[in-house]
């Protein structure tokens, strides 16, 4: 049944809600990589509140027109209107008096949205029941989606795909560099106005699928994940759309088999669980890459520490020391070197003032540079330069037993 | 308008939404200066999921069970953001726009899940509140308020909205030193030995507080609006802290009396006939008072900025 879903097999609406969702998606993973490079991933939150107000709107003026109010490019366009005042709101807050940019967002969510639920209030007492669909821009509600609708989301998903792959540079070079973008000659206001508008765009069109709540979601949890498995943004941005299109598809998926999930929370869901899986098992970042990361370089200062004990004759007390010397055939359990740890143990003293002479003289600057106290000697000179070092030390010494 | 028309169901609701909006607004200052609006905005959206688990796991639709499922959330989501960044080295914006819109899915998704439609538990409540129907039917007018028979009836909102309030007063008044040093220097006051993390934590928590007692009566908009608007809007009208407090407290009292009587009254005299959301209008009010104060506010630049 969800493998039916999965394919695409489930009927015409089904098939209609899991394509546009997907495509909304990649959109939102794609333009919200740049919002979070540029560190205001939470712009979102006061554009997608900004909108409810921009429905109320636009349901009310095309009632009084005498045309249907529930007509969804009208009441798209009304939602971008208002979120682009209050887009406007916010960056005006921030410019012009002393607030901080997180005060203006909250600020302009919580009036926005007050003033929306407000529109809503005075829409029900015009007339019951016409007002029913607006109800579902809060939370989203694909059970009614028509094919228009669906076009709708697909073409306005496009255009902003095409929108991002025009100003990907600019955006890129602003994200990472605002100072040096605006000396290029880029309108630094504007770049970051455009980018807004993109994210704006996403939020208008995912209005109908996941609702003004969580729609923020799809703009922020798939760059987040994506950043986990990449240090380049090209990649990034074909990851986080990757992410976002899966979450939303298989979101969509499994809403087709349970009627009684609604879509939108179940996509934020998937597309949170895309997120843990990333945290624990991205390669380098992930956590668990890191823990063993930790491990390592735990073994290696122990084992360090073991072999220059040894060499000087000094008891050792710390337990795992041992433990690790012993798993290396290096040392007997009471910590007395094996033949093996007594050569090993002689290597790392004879390094160590190897390392000594090297970091004393100033032509081996650069070699001195890269010592951490871990760092094997030959992954840093040549063997010739390690037989002059030895010169210098002369000849070898015996190890106290 | 006559006492026995106003007292028994406009007195309370007004009262709660004054009250709330101060509980709100007093811990919104250190919120907006130490640039930690948004946890506000966190913070009522994860009391849904809060009070949907604590119904589910007590299966009553009673004060207690459902503050302290509420209070709960509001802690798991605090604990939570400062995982994702620590453990994910994510700058704490998007850690706390992942997390609340997570925790607020999972809420709306357990609620759809569970047979919550016999009792009154919706998003649209959690969301809006219901302000006008915290009425006082046993009142019959100002001598009332004398009555203890009568007084017995109050709405329970009203006292939990009030042991709020005495709360958040409580706490900013027994660390008030400590708060204000650290919101303004926090390395001086950690030399001072002031433990700042465990601070903040603290203070977060007397905000979800604020927020949860708030959030029973009035919905979430107003407890976000309240939070943030008030401070900011003082914040443009001083230089003192104290002032600043002073001024939050007034703008708030002005936001809750006028949002409920414009959304209450307003209509009736423009000629319809029914009343508009009172938590909205609430809020509304709330951003146009700060709209006048970004205009005309005598301390509205940056220091240093020009005069323009």
């Amino acid at each position: 049944m969800f493998w039916n879903a999965l394919t695409l097999q489930l009927g015409y609406n089904a098939t209609l809600v899991t394509i546009g969702a997907t495509l909304l998606g990649i959109a939102a993973g794609v333009t919200g990589t740049f919002l979070y490079l540029r560190k205001r991933a939470l712009v979102s939150d006061a554009i997608s509140h900004a909108t409810l107000p921009g429905v109320g709107i636009a349901f009310m003026l095309m009632v009084l027109l005498g045309g249907d109010g529930r007509a969804l490019p009208g009441l798209l366009l009304g939602a971008a209107v208002s979120s682009w005042i209050g887009l406007l709101c916010v960056s005006w807050l921030t410019r012009l008096t002393r607030l901080s940019e997180d005060a203006a967002i909250g600020a302009v969510l919580s009036v926005f949205f007050g003033f929306g639920i407000v529109l809503l209030t005075v829409i029900q007492t015009m007339g019951a029941g016409r007002a029913a669909g607006l109800e579902g821009f809060l939370l989203g509600s694909t059970a009614g989606m028509l094919f228009n609708d669906a076009l709708v989301i697909a073409g306005g998903g496009a255009l902003t795909l095409v929108a991002v792959l025009i100003l990907r540079r600019p955006m890129t070079l602003l994200a990472f560099d605002p100072e040096y973008a605006a000396a290029r000659g880029i309108n630094v206001g504007r770049m970051d106005l455009a980018i807004m508008a993109l994210a704006l765009a996403v939020t208008v069109i995912g209005l109908k699928v996941v609702g003004l709540i969580l729609i923020v979601a799809m703009l922020i949890i798939p760059p987040v994940t994506a950043r986990f498995w990449t240090e380049r943004t090209d990649h990034m941005v074909l990851i986080s759309g990757l992410c976002g299109g899966l979450a939303a598809w298989i979101g969509a998926s499994l809403s087709a088999v349970a009627p009684a999930m609604p879509t939108g929370p179940i996509i934020v869901l998937s597309s949170f669980a895309l997120f843990v899986l990333s945290l624990l098992l991205a390669p380098n970042r992930g956590v668990l890459a890191v823990y063993l990361r930790h491990v390592r370089f735990q073994r290696r200062v122990h084992m360090r520490q073991g072999l220059l004990a040894l060499a000087q004759g000094q008891p050792i007390y710390e337990a795992f020391t041992v433990r690790l010397l012993k798993r290396a055939g290096l040392a007997h359990a009471d910590g007395v070197p094996t033949d093996d740890g007594r050569a090993r143990a002689a290597k790392a003293l004879r390094d160590e003032k190897r390392w000594e002479l090297v970091r004393a003289d100033q032509a081996f600057e650069s070699a001195a540079a890269l010592y951490d106290g871990l760092r094997d000697i030959e992954t840093v000179l040549t063997d010739d330069q390690i037989s002059e070092i030895d010169q210098r030390i002369g000849g070898p010494q015996g190890v106290a037993s | 308008m006559s006492g026995e028309e106003f007292v028994p169901l406009s007195l309370t609701p007004m009262l709660i939404g004054v009250l709330a909006a101060v509980a709100c607004a007093l811990p919104g200052n250190f919120l907006v200066l130490r640039r930690q609006a948004l946890i506000g905005d966190a913070i009522s959206h994860v009391v849904l999921p809060g009070i949907v688990v604590a119904f589910l796991l007590t299966g009553l639709v009673a004060a207690a069970p459902m503050m302290l499922g509420a209070a709960g959330a509001a802690l798991v989501s605090v604990v939570m953001i400062e995982a994702i960044r620590r453990l994910g080295n994510i700058e704490p914006g998007a850690a706390m726009g992942l997390t609340f819109t997570t925790l607020f899915a999972a809420g709306v998704l357990l609620l759809e899940q569970s047979d919550t439609s016999s009792v009154h538990l919706d998003v649209e409540h959690a969301l809006y509140g219901n302000l006008e129907s915290l009425i006082w039917l046993d009142a019959i007018g100002w001598s009332s308020l004398l009555d203890p028979l009568a007084l017995a009836g109050l709405p329970p909102e009203l006292g939990r909205v009030v042991i709020a309030l005495i709360g958040v007063i409580g706490f900013l008044w027994l660390f008030w030193r400590p708060l204000v040093v650290s919101t303004f220097d926090e390395s001086f006051a950690q030399a001072m030995g002031i433990a700042t993390n465990r601070l903040g934590v603290a203070l977060v928590m007397v905000a979800a507080l604020a927020a949860v007692a708030a959030f029973d009566a009035v919905g979430s908009i107003i407890v976000i609006a309240m939070f943030i608007c008030p401070p900011a809007a003082a914040r443009l009208m001083t230089n003192r802290l104290e002032h600043q407090m002073a001024w939050s407290v007034v703008f708030a009292v002005l936001s809750a009396v006028l949002g409920y009587v414009f959304a209450g009254y307003a209509p009736l005299w423009l000629g319809f006939e029914n009343a508009v959301s009172a938590a909205g209008m609430i809020a509304t009010v709330s951003g146009l008072i700060l709209a006048l104060a970004a205009c005309f506010a005598p301390h509205r630049y940056r220091s240093g900025a020009p005069a323009v």
